[in-house]
């Protein structure tokens, strides 16, 4: 495979890995609310990722850098095209940060009930809207000869667009139910169970669903037809979800949480794999879409990049391999009567 | 106001924002680090307080630098898109260098140091600190070098319609940026050094916690002396060199308009743009310009009437912006020196405590100052000489920007209130020991 290929799906493993990471606190931000009926149990919930989700965070970065490194056209046109709902991510993912710290700081019923909007809010949007746009780039997007979107925000909102968002939605909560359920003990570790077996049905209905609204209306399965080794990812990514189902019934939290992870890269590689080598498929005109041939940095640059990826990428997941082993273990009502705990 | 305007507003807004938080967090880090060694060494518990009181303040400052950084990584693309597209092959790789290299370690240890108290032995707990701080500055080193190849491209060429990377070394090794990263991060020190001072201050005046703010003082005290000099040094080799590489920038931050030898300097002017000339200028002081750019006061120092209309920088802003900075930083050295006669009898100088509390937001202006400076004195460029700020932005609606902008503001706003007030709410209690 040549250098934009390798680059390619690098891209597509750095931006699973982040849904995959910060997928759960997504998805533990989402059933707050739902879970968290008095103060304890919320904070038990926020202090689960605690000392984790700032790191997790990072792997969007990294994913956003990337793109601007080794595929600057991508990088430029995508996040123009997309202004809006970029934009609301970012902010929502700026008040769920801010939320997670300083919450616990104040001990008022109304400085708390902020915050816990804001983590509701801050999880909620970024989960539906990159869903969102993953689907409306598995899609194509209305840009032009130039690279111009000749779209709006609300275009996005088509039904593909909005099963997409779905699917994200569903599966973080199914991820973070799954988190909790192993992080947590008593009555919320019934409760963060009880959701993940709920969830789980609406999980494998809305996947069927999102793979064959995919055969309608997007050209992925083309890369499978013509290879159809590669249905191969297909099958593991139902497998894993089978598995995870498996491994609830047996209480082993941390397998179904193993798999459940598996079944968010799955996904993504799902439509990297269907859209390579195109990253921004045009729906205008085939001819106009961005792929890792038209959009990719000089040689130079995709070389150095890569030595660099292959020096820390490796040693990112060692360290943060690390802090997961260290903070293992439930978390608990005494944890929280450390002063540092959020 | 059209693309252009809304989006450098939005871009000036976001960016000097975030830097309210960032030099704190470079220079609180060590000091933290510093302190929590000495308790693993000594094992006496005024430095674990110590670490612990600061490392509050320390955490709520970090928490909104992390999360108001994010941002400006993804502007460059929402709203700067032809810039990105043209330079992606350097610029976009630095930034991604910075995230895989410095920014990960940081954030993941951050996690580490906060829920780490009880599972780390106190000098593990320490390095955590000690890494912290050396991926924050390892942070700062990137996008320093990523800003000086904005303001000094080295290492391109042009080809394929955009700047591609020929020489790697040349743009992370060069000049530019070890100076102005010298600059930066010296005068972040100096900030966080007045904080912890004013801070200190506080609770002295109040006579509370004496032995442990007078620890603390002394600290930063030590900190704030070396900084204030080495910057004010330090600046002065930035500005020679800023002179060769940006003649434009440093006629606009004098308002010097005629090319000229033996270039007087200037104390106070206030120009008129469109007459290409000053209404009022006091304290002129033959050959100090020419000295203060080549170290020789017969060079000749190039006018703004040497550039054309539209390549000069707009003059006020770079005048008073330099001002302010290399005024405030005059200060500095002034109130630290003082300081450093006033260091074992800190307590019976109430003038003096109550001087350095109310300097705490000194340096925040200077250090600002010091980037408008950089950034409005770069423009019309956005990358010096070879691409124009307007024609950087994306292809995008203005309304769309407007949006933004309105929404950054608000959220920014009300952010920086919650954060200030916590900051102030935890800097003013008497630690518990």
């Amino acid at each position: 495979m040549d250098l934009q290929g390798i680059w390619f799906f690098l891209w597509g493993l750095l931006w699973a890995v982040f849904f995959m990471t910060d997928g759960f606190d997504f998805g533990i931000g989402v059933l707050y609310p739902f879970l968290g009926k008095n103060d304890t149990d919320k904070r038990i919930m926020i202090n689960s990722v605690g000392p984790l989700w700032n790191g997790n965070e990072v792997w969007l970065i990294t994913a956003g850098g990337v793109t601007f490194a080794a595929f600057p056209l991508l990088y430029s046109v995508m996040f123009s095209s997309l202004y809006s709902g970029l934009m609301l991510i970012l902010f929502a993912l700026i008040l769920r940060g801010v939320a997670f710290e300083f919450r616990s700081k104040i001990d008022t019923k109304s400085w708390r009930n902020v915050w816990d909007i804001s983590i509701f809010a801050g999880s909620v949007l970024p989960a539906v809207l990159f869903g969102v746009t993953f689907a409306n780039i598995f899609k194509g997007l209305p840009i032009n000869k130039s690279g111009i979107y000749e779209g709006s925000f609300f275009g996005l909102l088509n039904l593909y667009g909005i099963l997409g968002g779905l699917l994200f939605l569903i599966l973080f909560m199914f991820h973070g139910a799954l988190w909790l359920s192993l992080k947590t003990e008593g009555d919320l570790n019934q409760k963060a169970l009880s959701a993940s077996l709920k969830i789980w049905p609406i999980l494998l209905i809305s996947a069927v669903i999102f793979l064959a609204a995919s055969w309608f209306y997007t050209k992925l399965y083309d890369n499978y037809i013509s290879n159809p080794v590669l249905f191969l990812d297909i099958l593991l990514t139902v497998a894993a979800l089978l598995a995870a189902r498996y491994f609830i019934k047996n209480k082993e939290f941390l397998k179904a949480w193993i798999s459940s992870s598996v079944v968010i890269i799955g996904s993504v590689f799902f439509g990297i794999i269907g859209l390579y080598p195109n990253m921004l498929p045009s729906s205008i005109n085939p001819e106009f879409s961005i792929t890792a041939y038209n959009a990719s940095s000089s040689h130079l640059t995709l070389k150095i990049m890569l030595v660099v990826v292959i020096i820390f990428i490796p040693a990112v997941i060692a360290y943060q391999a690390w802090a997961y082993y260290l903070f293992r273990g439930k978390v608990t009502k005494e944890d929280l009567a450390y002063d540092e705990s959020y | 106001m059209d693309t252009v305007m809304l989006s450098r507003l939005q871009f000036a807004t976001a960016t000097m924002f975030h830097f309210l938080f960032v030099p704190l967090t470079l220079g609180l880090s060590i000091m933290i680090a510093i302190m929590e060694t000495k308790y693993a060494r000594t094992g006496d518990k005024m430095y674990l307080s110590m670490a612990k009181f600061w490392g509050k303040i320390f955490l709520i400052n970090f928490g909104l630098g992390i999360v108001t950084g994010i941002t400006l990584e993804f502007q460059f693309g929402t709203n700067w898109s032809r810039y990105s597209a043209f330079v992606g092959d350097i610029f976009g790789s630095l930034l991604a260098i910075e995230a895989s290299a410095a920014f990960f370690l940081e954030s993941t240890l951050i996690g580490v140091w906060i829920f780490g108290w009880r599972k780390l032995s106190p000098k593990a707990h320490a390095a955590v600190m000690w890494l912290i701080a050396g991926a924050s500055t390892l942070s700062a080193v990137w996008i320093i070098i990523a800003n000086s190849w904005m303001q000094h491209p080295v290492g391109y060429v042009l080809r394929n319609g955009r700047a591609e990377l020929s020489d790697f070394s040349a743009v992370i090794f060069q000049k530019f940026a070890i100076l102005q990263f010298l600059h930066t991060v010296s005068g972040a020190y100096i900030v966080s050094s007045f904080f912890v001072m004013g801070v200190s201050a506080y609770h002295l005046l109040k006579k509370q916690s004496i032995e442990f703010f007078t620890k603390s003082f002394r600290i930063a005290l030590l900190f704030g002396l070396l900084f204030s000099v080495f910057t004010a040094l330090e600046g002065d080799m930035h500005g020679v060199h800023v002179t060769e590489v940006q003649p434009a920038k440093l006629a606009a931050m004098e308002a010097h308009w005629e090319t000229a030898t033996r270039a007087p300097l200037t104390l106070f002017a206030i120009p008129d743009e469109k007459n290409e000339k000053n209404i009022i200028e006091i304290g002129s002081i033959p050959g100090l310009l020419s000295f203060l750019g080549y170290h020789d006061i017969n060079a000749e120092v190039k006018g703004l009437k040497a550039f054309p209309k539209d390549e000069r920088p707009p003059v006020l802003i770079s005048l008073f912006s330099f001002r302010t900075m290399v005024g405030l930083g005059t200060l500095f050295i002034l109130l630290t020196v003082i300081g450093w006669f006033k260091r074992n009898k800190l307590v019976e100088s109430p003038l003096y405590l109550k001087m350095m509390l109310y300097s705490i937001p000194l340096p925040y202006i200077a250090i600002e100052a010091g980037w408008v400076l950089a950034e409005v004195g770069r423009q019309p460029w956005i990358v010096y000489g070879i691409m124009k700020t307007s024609d950087a932005v994306s292809p995008i609606a203005s309304s769309q920007v407007l949006v933004s902008l309105i929404a950054f503001i608000l959220v920014y706003g009300l952010l920086g209130i919650a954060g200030f007030y916590l900051i102030i709410k935890n800097a003013k209690k008497n630690p518990a020991l």
